[in-house]
């Protein structure tokens, strides 16, 4: 892994790019020990991740928190949906894709290779950017996941309580045994929600979950994972920095490294911080001029 | 100066003939919207005439099928044709009979034989080749199957005589079966419909959206849950195209038929002796000496026409299925 790391830095310097200022930034960040957080769920380390040979994301390490929501900014093609799916195993599906570095949860780590995926993804649901309903009926989308975990408890509790918890049960508890397809986008959304809840995880991970609706059903999703995080950690990916500001405890801003004459695009962890501060004194000049909109 | 001459190479400025080939170039641009015009006319007619052929063939073949049809039922009863457990067309005298019967039990016998090989063995070969293999192998085997698809279905006849049934059947599994059996068509004609039922469904399998697949995992669903609970019933209306077009090509094969099951109706559970369809009857009644107009000669029309139905029947109730549980996604 070092070693791969150290591939990485030559990298940098074959580009020729302003390694001086970039030090100094790190040394910067590591002292202000913005990084770690208290009771962390997550605790990244030096953590990359390789596209059949390329690199996609590189040397990200940071903690997140319990019972917190967690956002992801930053441009397109910086790495955050990439470094999400780490989070979960998600990766693994991806034929060529490898992880570096250490991914801690509950400080064990996930890729060690004792560990199952099919447990990591049980504990950590994962909720996509566009609604993927399986064609189903709404009833068979939330049993779904007991059912397959091999729950024995009473099922229509299990999908009332899992629809209720989504603020979905007064739409749709006169038509469980219709088809998902015939929901709205953003019922669809929530109802992924509800599937993921109904397998009691521990945190959900949200790839841009609300790119694909409109502002209202943006907004009942927010507040449903505003209600959420009394019960789960949340770490949402999110292209819109207003929904961060208005949800997320701690951001994280990500930015893209343009190599090799821009064939090659790395993202990078710039800062990661409460929220207030990422919006209001962010310490790195790149978050300021995302988060004020003069880039990105 | 040979490039010049070609309308739409007109010079950048300053040449004087420019202007002349800018014209040019307009004018024949009218004019190829003519041309084009009259090429998408040329299309749609030769379309519509190409789809209207179509349509008087099949016409003129159910009109061919039905009348000569027609003509044996004045002679032959609906009820005997049907209900009668004979089937001696050709023989003379009182031992004629005109019972259907053993030939479709033979049709629907073998095409069960053949579909208890494919089904599995092709489903499984779909399921593997869509959701297990790596593009690598898939990139290989893909294209192996699609060429057992397209043997002719004569050397299977033969393999079937010549190889399975004496080597396999009779020396490796010492099973009693004479020259001509239905156990050696059946299972050979499972093998010939392998391959399309295999390629359909991994047609299907792999149209079903990644996304779906995620959201399984995503929920901590095995890769076989995920599979069986998720892909497959996403697929089902695809698999289920695949198994009636399997099941349709079994129905209607001559070849196999008439060359390792013999010529003999039998109306029998019996493998080891041997069978005949409804397609291996009409192929060998046509190329015997029977006298054009005759009772015998009818025959063939009346049993077309039944397996023409069959065929149409089972295609219609894959529709209303294909239909009813088809998911359309974006």
């Amino acid at each position: 892994m070092s070693e791969r790391k150290r591939e990485g830095e030559g990298l940098e310097q074959a580009a020729g790019l302003d390694m001086g200022t970039r030090l100094e930034e790190r040394d910067e960040r590591a002292g202000a020990d913005a990084e770690t957080v208290d009771e962390a769920i997550f605790s990244l380390s030096g953590v990359g991740v390789t596209y059949s040979g390329a690199q996609a994301v590189e040397d990200v390490s940071f903690g997140l928190a319990t019972n917190e929501i967690t956002a992801f900014i930053g441009p397109s093609g910086c790495g955050k949906s990439t470094l999400i799916r780490c989070l979960n195993r998600m990766n693994d599906l991806i034929p060529g894709a490898e992880v570096e570095g250490e991914v801690l949860y509950h400080d064990q780590d996930l890729y060690d290779p004792k560990i199952d995926p099919v447990q990591v993804r049980k504990r950590i649901g994962m909720v996509f950017q566009k609604p993927n309903p399986f064609p189903k009926s709404i009833y068979d989308n939330i049993a779904f996941g007991p059912k397959v975990l091999g729950v024995k408890d009473d099922m229509d509790e299990t999908v009332e309580r899992a629809l209720r918890r989504a603020s979905l049960w007064d739409e749709v508890k006169d038509r469980l045994k219709s088809n998902a397809f015939g929901m709205s986008g953003g019922q669809q959304q929530r109802l992924c929600i509800a599937r993921a809840l109904a397998v009691s995880p521990d945190v959900i991970l949200m790839d841009e979950p609300c790119s694909a609706l409109d502002p209202i059903s943006t907004g009942r999703i927010e507040d449903l994972m505003l209600e959420l995080k009394q019960s789960y950690s949340i770490v949402i990916v999110t292209h819109n920095m207003h929904q961060a500001a208005r949800v997320s405890d701690r951001t994280a801003f990500f930015t893209v490294d343009l190599r090799a004459g821009e064939s090659q695009r790395v993202g990078k962890l710039v800062e990661f911080a409460p929220t207030e501060q990422i919006f209001t004194s962010p310490r790195d000049r790149r978050t300021e001029e995302y988060v004020t909109g003069k880039f990105g | 100066m040979a490039g010049s001459q070609i309308p739409g190479f007109s010079g950048h400025g300053g040449d004087p003939a420019s202007a002349l080939y800018r014209t040019r170039t307009r004018r024949s641009a009218g004019a190829q919207a003519i041309k084009g015009l009259l090429a998408a006319a040329a299309v749609r007619g030769g379309g519509g005439a190409a789809a209207l052929l179509s349509v008087l063939t099949t016409t003129g073949i159910v009109i061919t099928l039905a009348s000569e049809a027609v003509n044996f039922f004045q002679v032959v009863g609906l009820a005997d044709f049907f209900f009668d457990t004979d089937w001696a067309p050709l023989a003379g005298g009182d031992s004629q009979a005109f019972g259907v019967v053993p030939l479709i039990w033979s049709t629907l016998y073998l095409t069960g034989i053949g579909l208890i090989v494919a089904v599995p063995l092709g489903l499984g070969v779909g399921i593997y080749l869509a959701e297990y293999a790596s593009p690598r192998v898939r990139r290989i085997l893909k294209p192996l199957i699609e060429i057992l698809a397209g043997i002719p279905t004569i050397v299977f006849g033969y393999f079937a005589l010549t190889f399975f049934t004496p080597t396999v059947l009779k020396d490796i599994f010492s099973v009693d079966v004479s020259v001509f059996n239905g156990l050696s068509a059946g299972i050979i004609l499972g093998i010939l419909v392998l391959p399309t039922i295999a390629s359909v469904s991994e047609d299907s399998l792999s149209a079903v959206p990644q996304s779906l697949r995620e959201g399984a995992f995503g929920l901590g669903a095995a890769k076989r849950q995920v599979v069986t609970r998720v892909v497959f019933p996403a697929a089902l209306s695809g698999v289920v195209a695949a198994l009636v077009l399997g099941a349709s090509r079994a129905v209607g094969e001559t070849v196999v038929i008439l060359v390792a099951a013999g010529n003999t109706p039998n109306l029998t559970f019996d493998l080891t002796v041997a069978h005949q369809n409804m397609a291996a009857f009409i192929a060998n009644t046509a190329r015997a000496d029977v006298s054009q107009g005759g009772v015998a000669y009818l025959t063939i029309f009346a049993v077309g026409t039944t397996l023409f139905v069959m065929t149409l029947l089972l295609n219609l109730v894959a529709i209303r299925f294909v239909r009813k549980y088809r998911q359309v996604y974006e």
